[in-house]
């Protein structure tokens, strides 16, 4: 453990650092690059293992490449029982930008009329919507099935689909987003221009709110990608899968002749896209995760 | 996931609404905002209220099977009795217990390593800050079940280069062991989001005025005098905010163990109260996983609530 370096006050230089200063950035150094290795180590073996030829997982070194054979790694992943890993992608994909999609609009819509609407009962739906905010998806899946498995609903696209699309959250940034960034006055002049509510909302609002829909997007997108307890639930048949449950049945499968290098190959596969995703939006994200402390 | 301080009055959300446009008149401005809350109103009925209401419905039936099971079945309104048999069910008791213990020593230890990095990245002595918020935010960009599957395979000793490294050494060690298993799943958990917490504390730190700290540093406070009794003060409310999130995280654990019992023997079919209850359900006994669905809710709701009145009793609250 070590100590942090005063702040600079006024006039001191800082280009000309004392030796506790630099003692103390050697420090924060070194416990910082621990714990970054930590965060790297794993993911790194993921990366250097999917290259490896399968004959050659147990008997080589596991943080450094050799035998190198990502292509027929790769090959085989696809080429695995009729190509179920591009299916579960696709699934993936169609659950995740569906989802967020319609979620989108359906909480840009929700939080436009909280914010801007006086209407009876408006600050018991707010907080009905706080109140579900708080509590993870997770805490109604296992009701949900039980409630669409007596109506015959599992084991479909919707079951899935349907329940992804409600984000409390995405509403309460859509009313905080819209509450301070969408003018009275604009909305006023739309409507002594004669416009009704709808085209206001679509074509005066909904621009201004821009910027807070693609991140509700992101997060709608990547809660439903990496939803995990719900799919497992609701669906038993393999072809409707995510890629998350895809790849937890084929970890189980050694025994069927699912080998390690198809699993770990394809997990490495399944999140190059998200990770694309991440650094280039990453402005949106920090926007998202700190909407709460901006007033 | 959301981002707000619970410990706020949740009224005052409402109530610092901008003020309200002065058209359209009243009964006009009431039937467009129905219109544009219907479609967010009606799947949030049909998806979080109508199953939680159906939940506590069916805990309270029991469905008896009449003569040789060729007869119809029946559900019978039983009360409590599902309850009474949940909490008097040894697998269900035994996860709840398995996971409040994982809990108290893992939140402990990822909030802490959390606001240590959070501190860190923000003191003058960080070097490359913005290389290393990246890094602690990657985590993050996985699912969690590609993480849970990634560290699968590291748990196994055929394949895990840290087994391989401890037996270097002369350590044998089995990641998956009756023991080593819960440690093993709070590793996975401090790994996956030590540094969203650190991120959101971070972002607390940086939007304190730098004023605040030089004129601490002026009356000779610095270094970490200066974290603990300046800014750690100041980011109480993400902290409370991180740990009631992962109050109710640990209470919903699913996917970590949900993998890992795929692989290990030790991790059983009802390890986390989710799975318990899911574990019902998949032998049908449908009334009593509905009992037990609610009184997880009903536990996690008390721990994280409980959680906020004790720290505004003391007089932590922001």
């Amino acid at each position: 453990m070590t100590t942090t370096a005063p702040y600079a006050t006024g006039a001191q230089p800082a280009d000309r650092p004392t030796v506790g200063a630099l003692t103390s950035r050697a420090g924060v150094l070194l416990v910082l690059t621990l714990f970054a290795l930590y965060t790297l180590v794993p993911p790194w073996w993921l990366l250097v293992t999917a290259t490896k030829n399968k004959g050659y997982l147990f008997t080589t070194q596991g943080l450094w490449f050799s035998h190198f054979d990502l292509g027929t790694n790769i090959r085989e992943v696809f080429q695995e029982q009729d190509g179920v890993f591009l299916r579960w992608m696709l699934n993936s994909v169609l659950y995740s930008v569906g989802g967020a999609a319609v979620g989108t609009l359906v909480s840009a819509m929700a939080g436009y009329a909280l914010a801007k609407y006086a209407f009876r009962g408006r600050d018991l739906a707010f907080n009905i919507v706080l109140g579900a905010v708080l509590v993870p998806a997770s805490m109604f899946a296992l009701p949900l099935y039980l409630m669409f498995s007596a109506s015959h609903l599992i084991n479909t696209y919707w079951s899935v689909f349907l329940p992804s699309i409600v984000s409390p959250f995405g509403v309460y940034l859509a009313r905080v987003y819209a509450g301070a960034a969408v003018p009275d006055e604009l909305l006023e002049a739309g409507r002594i221009d004669g416009a009704r509510e709808a085209g206001i909302f679509w074509r005066i609002s909904m621009p201004v709110m821009s910027p807070a829909l693609v991140t509700i997007f992101l997060f709608q997108f990547v809660g439903i990608w990496n939803n995990y307890l719900l799919p497992v639930l609701m669906l038993s048949d393999d072809r409707l899968q995510p890629i998350t449950v895809g790849l937890a049945n084929w970890r189980a499968e050694l025994n069927n002749g699912v080998p390690y290098s198809l699993t770990i190959t394809g997990s490495l596969l399944s999140v190059i896209p998200l990770l694309i995703a991440f650094f280039v939006l990453q402005r949106y994200w920090r926007s998202g995760l700190t909407a709460g402390s901006v007033k | 996931m959301a981002i707000t301080y619970p410990d706020h009055d949740v009224t005052s959300g409402a109530e610092r609404a901008p003020r309200l446009p002065r058209g359209p008149a009243g009964g006009r401005a009431t039937r467009s905002a129905t219109l544009f809350l219907l479609p967010f109103g009606a799947l949030f009925a049909v998806m979080v209220l109508a199953p939680i209401g159906y939940a506590v419905h069916e805990s309270l039936f029991e469905v008896r099977r009449s003569g040789l099971g060729l007869s119809p079945t029946v559900a019978e309104l039983t009360g409590v009795s599902n309850y009474v048999r949940a909490l008097r069910d040894r697998d269900f008791m035994a996860s709840i217990l398995r996971v409040l213990l994982l809990g108290v020593v893992q939140v402990p230890v990822m909030l802490g390593l959390s606001l240590l990095l959070a501190l860190l990245l923000d003191s003058r002595s960080a070097r490359f800050r913005r290389t290393f918020r990246m890094i602690f935010f990657l985590p993050f960009a996985m699912p969690g079940a590609i993480a849970a599957i990634m560290w699968s395979f590291l748990y196994i000793p055929s394949v895990s280069p840290f087994t391989a490294a401890l037996r270097s050494i002369g350590l044998d060690v089995d990641f998956l062991s009756g023991g080593l298993a819960p440690v093993s799943i709070g590793n996975m958990m401090t790994w996956g989001w030590t540094g969203y917490n650190m991120l959101i504390i971070h972002s607390a730190l940086q939007a304190i005025p730098r004023e605040l700290f030089e004129a601490a540093v002026l009356d000779g406070c610095s270094g970490w005098r200066l974290a603990r009794h300046v800014k750690i003060p100041l980011v109480r409310p993400a902290l409370i905010l991180t740990t009631v999130f992962s109050i109710i995280g640990t209470a919903q654990l699913y996917t970590e163990p949900d993998i890992l019992r795929r692989v290990a023997s030790t991790v059983t079919a009802t390890y986390t109260p989710i799975m318990a209850s899911q574990y019902s359900a998949n032998i049908s006994n449908y009334n009593f996983a509905a009992a037990q669905a609610v009184i997880l809710a009903v536990l996690t709701f008390v721990l994280s609530f409980g959680f906020l009145k004790f720290v505004q009793r003391k007089g932590f609250g922001a």
